[in-house]
């Protein structure tokens, strides 16, 4: 089987519009979550959400291309645009045609369908936009990719609630190493602020009203988030042949289904997840140093998933470094496996972990080490990048220092 | 106080939407049934109040619902919150 290596990395999501950004707000602990001003929410119980700050979507697009695709579908391409630009690829006509495109995304074009309802059951409008099919559909961001570089080989989308875009990258990341592919754009966007979405996420009753605290003791829910992370990945020898740099290894890849609840999360569900990754990296657990957690910072996620690293681990676990950037960019559902996985390697590339932000006390529940609030120098080879779904379906990828 | 929850107008209405919402036969629902009798979960808990609210016309706060643990709990809870509203009585007055 072939080496998969990370050539491209493009983000834009609360914490930052771009790479470079990003990257700042990880190292520094910035906080991206500030009160949403892109929906509705006066009659929610919460008001605050990870948003793109200052997104004109004429700043990146034409007026007819901004109208054409829903936000989230247009975050995929501004990042996807940017991973391409770092990968230094040159497109052929053969390049095309091998290069897959496997994009995650939960909720798809939520604001553009929102619209639609509103207008026909509120507003009594005789008729929706006619744009409000395509734009609402998942796939929106994987074909406006297509689109945007001509690329022409196999293109899709994968839903698994908050694991879509980590199942995503693992999918391009088989296809790859099978040597299906070449090249591969993967993963993940979301744009899930309108007004009949948060409703249903304040009628879950997971959602803070304050901020996003993952594993501290006085944690109080969730914050959701948007936004979109895209690498380009390709076979090792693919990369070398055209004298790029490889940022990252894809080292493996694990699933699993709890096969228990359709919220409750699992910890031996979580734990065969990330044993599973690590074998099909054909690491021992000894080796790996950071984990950058699911972390959602509801109660049940956080035990269960502390739980899960003691499973998964043994005595290892102790002496993991792990953070939830979720308390930075929020929970972006369908893009959390993407961006969570590029702050991870960003981890590893840089040398320096990222926090887990508005951490104020420990919990006993949560024994670990979370790396509270201030980002910390390792050098580290091995990372994972936990991703567990509503559904119980969970993705785990495993990454390595080049 | 569990003289006054048994005796409550609202409590055979509050027990009848718990079985409803748990399409359990409503003679197995008391104000002293546990969850694990009845096999309600923390996410039938949260349906069980959705119900609630909409029959009663009553918010009721996330961090209250966290510390429910018991159809007792449930009960006392919805009494609270029914008799320090202004529309008690009738199921489902328009929102205000």
């Amino acid at each position: 089987m072939r080496r998969v290596v990370v050539t491209g990395i493009g983000v834009i999501c609360g914490l930052g519009r771009n790479r470079e950004e990003f990257t700042s707000g990880l190292h520094k602990g910035r906080c991206g979550i500030g009160p949403i001003t892109t929906a509705e929410c006066l009659d929610l119980r919460f008001r605050n959400g990870a948003e793109v700050k200052c997104f004109n979507p004429e700043d990146h697009f034409s007026s007819k291309e901004a109208d054409m695709i829903d936000r989230f579908a247009q975050f995929a391409v501004v990042a996807a645009r940017e991973a391409i630009v770092q990968s230094g690829i040159e497109w052929t006509g053969e390049l095309r045609e091998n290069t897959a495109i496997v994009t995650g995304s939960c909720v798809g074009g939520q604001s553009t369908e929102n619209q639609g309802f509103w207008d026909v059951y509120k507003m009594g409008k005789p008729r929706v936009h006619p744009m409000t099919i395509p734009k609402t559909m998942a796939n929106a961001g994987a074909s406006a990719i297509s689109q945007e570089f001509g690329i022409t080989g196999p293109a899709f989308t994968i839903s698994t609630a908050c694991s879509s875009s980590a199942h995503a990258i693992g999918q391009a990341f088989s296809m790859v190493r099978s040597g299906m592919s070449d090249v591969a754009i993967t993963g993940g966007s979301e744009a899930p602020f309108s007004y009949g979405i948060l409703k249903a996420w304040e009628a879950m009753r997971v959602i803070s009203p304050t901020v996003c605290r993952p594993f501290s003791k006085d944690r109080n829910g969730m914050i959701l988030g948007e936004g979109a992370a895209m690498l380009v990945i390709e076979s090792l020898d693919h990369a070398q042949a055209r004298g790029a740099t490889p940022i990252a290894e894809i080292a493996g890849f694990g699933m699993s289904s709890d096969a228990h609840h359709i919220t409750q999360p699992s910890a031996e569900g979580a734990a065969k997840a990330v044993r599973m990754a690590l074998k099909d990296a054909g690491i021992a657990p000894e080796q790996i140093g950071y984990v950058n957690a699911h972390g959602t910072g509801t109660s049940v996620n956080d035990i269960t998933e502390t739980a899960a690293l003691h499973i998964a681990f043994g005595d290892h676990a102790k002496r993991l470094a792990i953070s939830s950037t979720k308390a930075m960019h929020g929970h972006t559902l369908g893009a959390a496996g993407a961006i969570e996985t590029t702050a991870a390697i960003l981890a590893l590339s840089t040398g320096i972990l990222p926090p887990t932000i508005h951490f104020n006390e420990p919990d006993p529940e949560c024994d670990l080490d979370y790396i509270p609030n201030c980002a910390r120098e390792a050098d580290i080879e091995y990372a994972l990048s936990n991703s567990f779904a509503f559904g119980g379906l969970n993705a785990v990828l495993a990454l390595r220092r080049i | 106080m569990a003289d006054l929850i048994q005796t409550n107008e609202l409590t055979p209405r509050i027990l009848r939407i718990v079985a409803e919402t748990q399409r359990k036969d409503p003679s197995l629902v008391t104000v002293d049934s546990s969850f694990e009798e009845l096999g309600i979960d923390s996410m039938d808990g949260i349906n069980i109040i959705f119900a609630l609210e909409n029959e009663f016309n009553i918010n009721v706060p996330d961090e209250e619902v966290k510390t429910i643990r018991s159809v007792r709990d449930i009960v006392e809870g919805v009494i609270k919150l029914v008799e320090a509203g202004s529309t008690p009585g009738e199921s489902a007055p328009a929102a205000s």
